[in-house]
């Protein structure tokens, strides 16, 4: 009676289940390093705890953050989860390239470990690193840069952060209780059914993908509808600046990339809960179907991580070469393509599966296609520097450094869109180094050079430079010397997924990479130090007057930090680039005629009940906890439903009396400031005001 | 486009480039050096692989067209409009030229259909289900993937190997490939590539091997525990040698019946079937069995096609299963 009582309650959580203990009873390396991760993540949990309550910072966190509505709040908390998955992918990484680089016959890591963290790895660094990260820039800048106060559904956005925060939390609870799937971030059935894994492990995958995949899709809802009814008058889709054109391209597709995931997630565990047969062996079920709704989201996902990083990268060549975006139309035009064919391609992830030619060439020559705008992008930036004044800024090293190495991975891809080449090299390191190659100069660098370009414009101090140049050469050298070598063992015929080799021509190759992962976590270190330092030293780098690059985009035209109603006044938008054509006429910061009272949503408990509830009944669902799943379901349905049907109640009137008075005082103080050139940048002179170019007369 | 001042610098330049010539020389050599025979297209042992290692660095070469400009115009555009340099040309309102926009969209386009003509030639031309032309008769293989190794079943003579795959030289080898377990992919680099092999489905490659060598052969896709061990060998040899070594299968094999698969299909490395199922006449590494009935491939196909579920102690790769048969 006691047991089944218990089994009620505790579903299949047990003794074994316990990670945090594995390693006092079989004292192997594999099981300690199993169970300092668990350990880690208890004792950084309760290293946040103590931290929070010592500096007394539960209040203003509460109140501040946790539940705020404010976009740049919400894009704040993305980006510090985005940054902590970072690390905890980043040593995953690093873990795996040591295990290669000892793993000629063996190594120190046991298989099914090693397929843990390629599979964790994986997922985290997609879906909770990356998507969070890139959501979070695109909370913080878009409705700035198109004159907006807010996104359109202030609410819907802190539901969408609570759900991935705790899809992020499964994961995390996954190190400590349990063990994650073995079967890849893409956990192909039927290696992922409940026949052939019945743990946890593909449940932790399911569901923490689930709650991140519902999170995202009304995150790209919020932001297309954002775009296309939020903007300030009189800015035209064409006046719009270009980091906001790739965020509009980013949400569309996760709009209608985004469903077919939850689709796919959600038949195989209507499989494994309810013994259908989607994509089991017998009766009638079908991997292959899985394979193709896997990538008809998989691809655009690609996309999805890929376009707001081009759009960061167009920000930043134009500022940092003192000169107009070249070819705009371009650019626009060649996202919208990349969007739209993203769709087109997803067949190339298993051109081996034995379809035709003519469907194999088809996709293959769709895939190809993409090559097109992708190049003209990058020709586009180049045509930026042209005749510029380039400041090679920390963003402009990662930028210089993307461009360099994305077209090595763009030619890689356009290698591996060969199907017949495809056929030797498919699942080989050469294609893991493709999609890395892709993704670290692309999305990773890109990522952390918007982090450098818009933390003054939401903290008011500019970053350290010293130690960001000597993160970004890490990050670049350490990408190199990673992933050139995993090209050449994947030519040699080295497979992915591998915890050992025989094989002795590859160890020479995989030592370099394993020094590579070195480097990585240098960088890693030193990313973390400068947010110290800056922090520390952010009296010498004031950001007062908003304008710390003499950048061209409506975001700079107001005070850093910048209050929460964005905007004093909502302006009229009469140019691309505008608050360069402003500075350019003599005309950056002029005084509103009229002010007006402004109205801002007002806090909502939504986000912080939907991590909650959303990490519980993750949690019922994956350990058979059905009473915890159901109550947290239900927790989370009423208080949704509540809320949409109560409307906001709590909104803030700020009256234009107050708004005129902060306004008018930071005018003053930026009449007081001395503006800089650009030759005083990164010095403590630069108090964020612009000095109109000497060259620009010519 | 990109004026360089000084005449001398373009010296300097070519000077600064000639390691980088070295050292285009130097990676195809180590590739298709002699520790890579046998295991990558890199070095190739059949047409196959010969002609994808040629659409490899074909492919590689056009697309230079497109890369080399960013490679080298980037260096140059940092270094000649760096924000030190007042000589260079400013241009801040300087942002569209219709001769650029030509040249950036139709040069990638011209090669994309290029690279797009030869693609559906090369797709048609090495279509891994396309039958080889040859005089001779193709040779039968019948693959089966379990947990971790491939099975050939040769239904002509009614053998089957682990460890190894014999193949006469010179003659076109037709395979088809299922799996008796989670989904696998099937790769012999240096002779052809690799095809995915699924339970209950039926995939196809065909190869042909125009020398006597050895040649590896593995699992690309990640299987379980064991998936890092799941190789074997592929054998070209002469015909004489592998009638001679069909005899020998033949005469030394031991017997595959029902019982004995159920017991080879056990989640075990190449290594642990021989020594279950090895004795002394057959060679180390290898497993050789005998009396396979006609049509046990499609029995292993079938299995998932009664309209019945397959429990978990009947499916191979499951703990239950190995529980059941590991005896």
């Amino acid at each position: 009676m006691t047991q089944e009582f218990w089994k009620m309650v505790l579903g299949r959580l047990n003794f074994e289940s316990l990670d945090f203990l594995k390693a006092f009873y079989d004292p192997t390396l594999n099981e300690v390093i199993l169970t300092g991760a668990a350990w880690a993540v208890l004792a950084g949990g309760a290293l946040g705890v103590a931290v929070l309550t010592y500096f007394r910072l539960w209040g203003p966190m509460w109140r501040k953050y946790l539940v705020s509505v404010d976009h740049k709040r919400i894009g704040i908390m993305y980006i510090v989860l985005a940054f902590l998955m970072l690390a905890r992918g980043v040593i995953e990484g690093v873990v795996m390239r040591a295990q290669q680089a000892d793993g000629l016959g063996g190594g120190f890591l046991s298989a099914d470990h090693y397929a843990q963290l390629f599979s964790t790895h994986g997922t985290i660094m997609i879906f909770f690193f990356a998507m969070p990260f890139l959501t979070g820039l695109i909370n913080i800048v878009v409705p700035l840069q198109i004159g907006a106060r807010d996104v359109s559904f202030p609410m819907l956005n802190s539901v969408s952060l609570g759900l991935t925060v705790s899809g992020a939390m499964l994961i995390m609870i996954s190190l400590v209780l349990g063990k994650f799937s073995t079967g890849g971030w893409t956990a192909y059935p039927p290696y992922t059914e409940s026949t052939f894994q019945p743990g946890v492990g593909p449940d932790y995958w399911i569901w923490s993908l689930m709650l991140a995949g519902v999170g995202s899709t009304l995150t790209g809802i919020n932001f297309v509808v954002t775009i296309l009814k939020e903007r300030a008058p009189g800015m035209t889709l064409m006046k719009m600046p270009m980091f906001t054109w790739t965020a509009l391209c980013t949400s569309i597709l996760m709009v209608f990339a985004l469903p077919p995931l939850t689709v796919a997630a959600g038949m195989l565990a209507y499989d494994r809960y309810l013994g259908f047969h989607f994509f089991t062996n017998a009766l009638g079920g079908n991997m292959m179907n899985f394979a193709n709704l896997l990538w008809l989201f998989g691809h655009p996902e690609v996309y999805i991580l890929i376009l707001p990083a081009f759009g960061v990268y167009s920000e930043i060549v134009a500022t940092y070469s003192g000169k107009r975006l070249y070819g705009y139309g371009s650019l626009v035009v060649a996202t919208m393509v990349i969007a739209i064919l993203s769709f087109t391609v997803w067949l190339h992830h298993f051109f081996t599966m034995g379809q035709d030619a003519n469907v194999n060439a088809a996709f293959g020559i769709a895939t190809m296609l993409i090559g097109v705008p992708t190049g003209v992008k990058v020709y586009d930036w180049m045509a930026t520097m042209y005749r510029g004044r380039v400041r090679f800024s920390v963003p402009m090293v990662y930028m210089v450094a993307f461009m360099m190495l994305f077209v090595i991975g763009g030619l890689t891809g356009i290698i591996l869109a060969n199907p017949s080449i495809d056929f030797q090299v498919h699942n080989t390191l050469f294609l893991v180094a493709h999609f890395h190659n892709m993704l670290i100069p692309g999305l990773l660098f890109g990522m952390l050079a918007g982090y450098t370009y818009w933390f003054p414009k939401v903290f008011g101090f500019r970053l350290n430079d010293k130690w960001g140049y000597v993160s970004a050469y890490c990050w670049i050298t350490g990408f190199v010397l990673v992933f050139f070598p995993l090209y050449i063992v994947g030519l040699m015929g080295m497979t992915r997924r591998t915890v050992a080799y025989t094989n002795p021509a590859y160890e020479p190759w995989m030592i370099v990479s394993g020094i590579g992962g070195l480097v990585v976590t240098v960088a890693l270190a030193t990313l973390v130090l400068q947010l110290y330092v800056s922090i520390r030293d952010r009296e010498y780098t004031r950001d007062i007057g908003g304008d710390p690059w003499d950048a061209r985009t409506l975001e700079w035209a107001t005070p850093s930090p910048i209050p929460a109603y964005n905007f004093a006044v909502i302006p009229h938008i009469h140019a691309r680039e505008a608050f360069a054509v402003a500075k350019e006429a003599g005309m950056g910061y002029q005084e509103p005629k009229k002010y007006s009272d402004i109205h801002l949503p007002g806090d909502t408990y939504m986000g912080v009940i939907m991590a909650v509830f959303g990490t519980g009944f993750g949690f019922g669902m994956i350990w058979y906890m059905w009473w915890l799943a159901i109550v947290c379901f239900a927790v989370m349905a009423v208080a949704f439903v509540g809320r949409a049907l109560r409307g906001d109640r709590a909104a803030v009137i700020i009256p234009a009396a107050q708004v005129e008075a902060e306004h008018r005082a930071w005018l003053e103080r930026v009449r007081k400031l001395a503006p800089i050139t650009r030759e005083h940048e990164q010095d403590g002179t630069n108090y964020g005001v612009a000095a109109p170019d000497q060259g620009a007369a010519a | 486009m990109f004026r360089l001042r000084r005449e001398p610098a373009v010296f300097r330049l070519r000077e600064a480039l000639r390691p980088l010539k070295l050292l285009g020389l130097a990676v195809p050599t180590l590739l298709g050096g002699c520790a890579m025979n046998g295991v990558t297209f890199m070095a190739p042992e059949g047409p196959i692989a010969a002609m994808q290692r040629y659409h490899f660095w074909q492919v590689t070469a056009i697309s230079m067209i497109v890369v080399l400009p960013v490679l080298i115009g980037v260096p140059i555009l940092i270094w000649r409009y760096r924000y030190g340099n007042t000589k260079a040309r400013y241009t801040p309102h300087w942002d569209f030229s219709h001769s650029l926009e030509w040249l950036m969209w139709l040069v990638p386009a011209a090669i994309v259909l290029v690279l797009g003509a030869i693609l559906w030639i090369d797709t048609h031309e090495l279509d891994p289900y396309k039958p080889l032309a040859s005089t001779k008769p193709p040779l039968q293989v019948e693959v089966v993937g379990l947990d971790w190794k491939w099975l050939f079943i040769y239904p002509e003579y009614h053998i089957a190997t682990v460890g190894e795959m014999a193949i006469p030289k010179d003659r076109p080898v037709s395979l088809k490939l299922t799996t008796d377990t989670v989904m696998q992919s099937f790769m012999i680099s240096a002779l052809a590539g690799q095809i995915y092999a699924m339970p209950g489905m039926v995939t196809k490659m065909h190869l042909i091997a125009d020398r006597v060598g050895h040649y590896d052969g593995d699992n690309t896709q990640y299987s379980g525990e064991g998936f890092h061990g799941q190789h074997f060998t592929a054998v070209s040899m002469g015909k004489g040698d592998f009638d001679a070594w069909v005899k020998k299968a033949q005469t030394f094999g031991t017997a595959l019946n029902p019982m004995a698969y159920n017991r080879l299909a056990v989640s075990s490395t190449p290594a642990q079937v021989r020594a279950t199922f090895g004795n002394t006449a057959m060679p180390p590494h290898v497993t050789f069995f005998n009396d396979v009935p006609s049509g046990f491939f499609k029995k292993i196909v079938m299995r998932y096609h009664h309209g019945k579920p397959v429990p978990a102690d009947q499916q191979p790769g499951t703990a239950a299963y190995n529980a059941k048969y590991s005896g």
